[in-house]
């Protein structure tokens, strides 16, 4: 009967032939353009009155290469994203996942986290529909963690701007945090602290939306939709979180940030993921901050904790998910995540 | 007339789904009556689990994001 689609409105005219001529067309132009930012950049910072040594001169460089790197990436990061998770849906998870009550429940929750589009307006409904469909709490604990901590956004935003090995290391602890505090949190028994009208809905609620098959140019219609979407949503956080980053790169002193961000002292990855949890911004503008902290000098493991505490704790959506959860179980929830993020913190201080 | 119901908790698209809606209702002159469902408790019982979701006269027909206007014309003609 009807379609799944998860994109904006479509602007209709444009004939199949054009979406499968325009990608490999695109993918050339994006490359081409992403090749010349250096000599862009360092020509525009030339335009200003200033020395390029100079702090003003550092940070304008930092700022006018960041912001169409990081603009170029977002878009591509995006559109791919859009078109693998065309693929995927809530309902579908939801099947997959039901009755997964064995350990590797968890980290396929956590992979499906990832994978699945769904928005932070719709994480409520989509809690409820997890585990109403009799899918336990942990397993929808990693999910709803690996999600946010672990979403494309950010990991290819870091791979961009921080290089391939900083990637990994975030991607294979942000999911084994999501996995690990799942598999804690659901072993502690947490049911009893739903809020009570949500423990009441035992009846798996059904009315799955039929799915019709898409052709591949729907599917790049989805990814087009997306970009124009989230890349119009978050552009602003993406040029604020760089211009923080420009300052700290042209501004804030080595010895400065050794002093609170060095791995000598203990107290900065709790400190870090005390500042990280009530700011509130997305994957794309922490990054460009990550970038200039490390730039400095600032230890991986507190960077790596203040950035997953942005992303994967944040106070709104705690706040979206009281209307399912008790100020209990959200404490414990919080303590959890922070717990699996210290300890990343604290071991990556240690061993580098 | 038809009765249809725009399940989400009142993020933006949601509200523009809801004026989608009404915008294409009366462009094709169907009778609606749209009811916005903002309670997350029964948008799930509902079994909508991406929002905004269009349910028609009973039957969820869209799930998830803003739904092509073409699409929407057919379900709302559609007897």
């Amino acid at each position: 009967m009807t379609t799944n689609t998860r994109g904006q409105q479509v602007p209709r005219g444009m004939p199949v032939w054009a979406w499968y001529s325009s990608l490999p067309v695109g993918a050339l132009i994006w490359f081409i353009l992403y090749g010349q930012l250096v000599i862009f950049s360092e020509w525009v910072t030339k335009l200003f009155p200033v020395e390029r040594d100079s702090h003003a001169g550092e940070a304008i460089a930092f700022f006018v290469y960041d912001v169409p790197k990081v603009l170029m990436l977002l878009i591509a990061i995006v559109f791919v994203t859009g078109v693998l998770r065309s693929w995927f849906s809530p309902e579908k998870t939801r099947a997959i996942l039901a009755g997964k009550r064995q350990v590797w429940g968890y980290p396929l929750a956590a992979a499906l986290g990832v994978l699945t589009p769904f928005c932070s307006c719709s994480s409520v409904p989509l809690f409820i529909g997890f585990v109403s469909a009799g899918i336990p709490l942990g397993v929808t604990f990693s999910f709803l963690i690996a999600g946010p901590m672990v979403g494309p956004v950010g990991l290819g935003l870091l791979y961009g701007l921080v290089g391939w090995k900083i990637a990994t290391i975030y991607l294979v602890f942000g999911f084994s945090i999501a996995t690990v505090a799942g598999f804690v949190l659901g072993k502690m028994n947490l049911e009893r602290y739903l809020q009570d009208w949500v423990r009441e809905l035992n009846t798996a609620p059904v009315g799955d939306v039929p799915d019709a098959r898409l052709t591949f140019a729907d599917r790049l219609k989805i990814g087009a939709t997306q970009v124009q979407e989230i890349v119009g949503k978050v552009w602003l956080w993406v040029v604020v979180g760089i211009l923080i980053g420009a300052l700290i790169h042209g501004y804030v002193p080595e010895t400065l940030m050794l002093q609170i961000m060095g791995g000598e002292t203990w107290w900065s990855v709790p400190a870090a993921v005390g500042v990280g949890v009530p700011m509130y911004t997305n994957a794309a503008g922490v990054i460009p901050i990550v970038e200039a902290l490390l730039g400095k000098g600032a230890a991986l493991g507190t960077t790596l904790a203040f950035m997953m505490s942005v992303i994967a704790l944040s106070l709104p959506e705690m706040i979206i998910l009281k209307q399912v959860l008790t100020y209990r179980l959200i404490a414990i929830f919080i303590a959890v995540v922070s717990a699996g993020i210290l300890a990343t913190g604290f071991l990556f201080n240690l061993i580098i | 007339m038809k009765n249809v119901k725009v399940y989400g908790p009142g993020c933006k698209r949601c509200e523009t789904a809801e004026q989608m809606v009404h915008d294409t209702a009366s462009q094709l002159g169907v009778e609606v009556t749209i009811e916005k469902i903002t309670d997350a408790k029964s948008i799930a019982m509902a079994g909508v689990m991406s929002t905004p979701g269009i349910e028609i006269d009973g039957n969820l027909v869209h799930t998830g994001g803003l739904p092509e206007v073409a699409k929407l014309e057919g379900w709302l003609t559609a007897q």
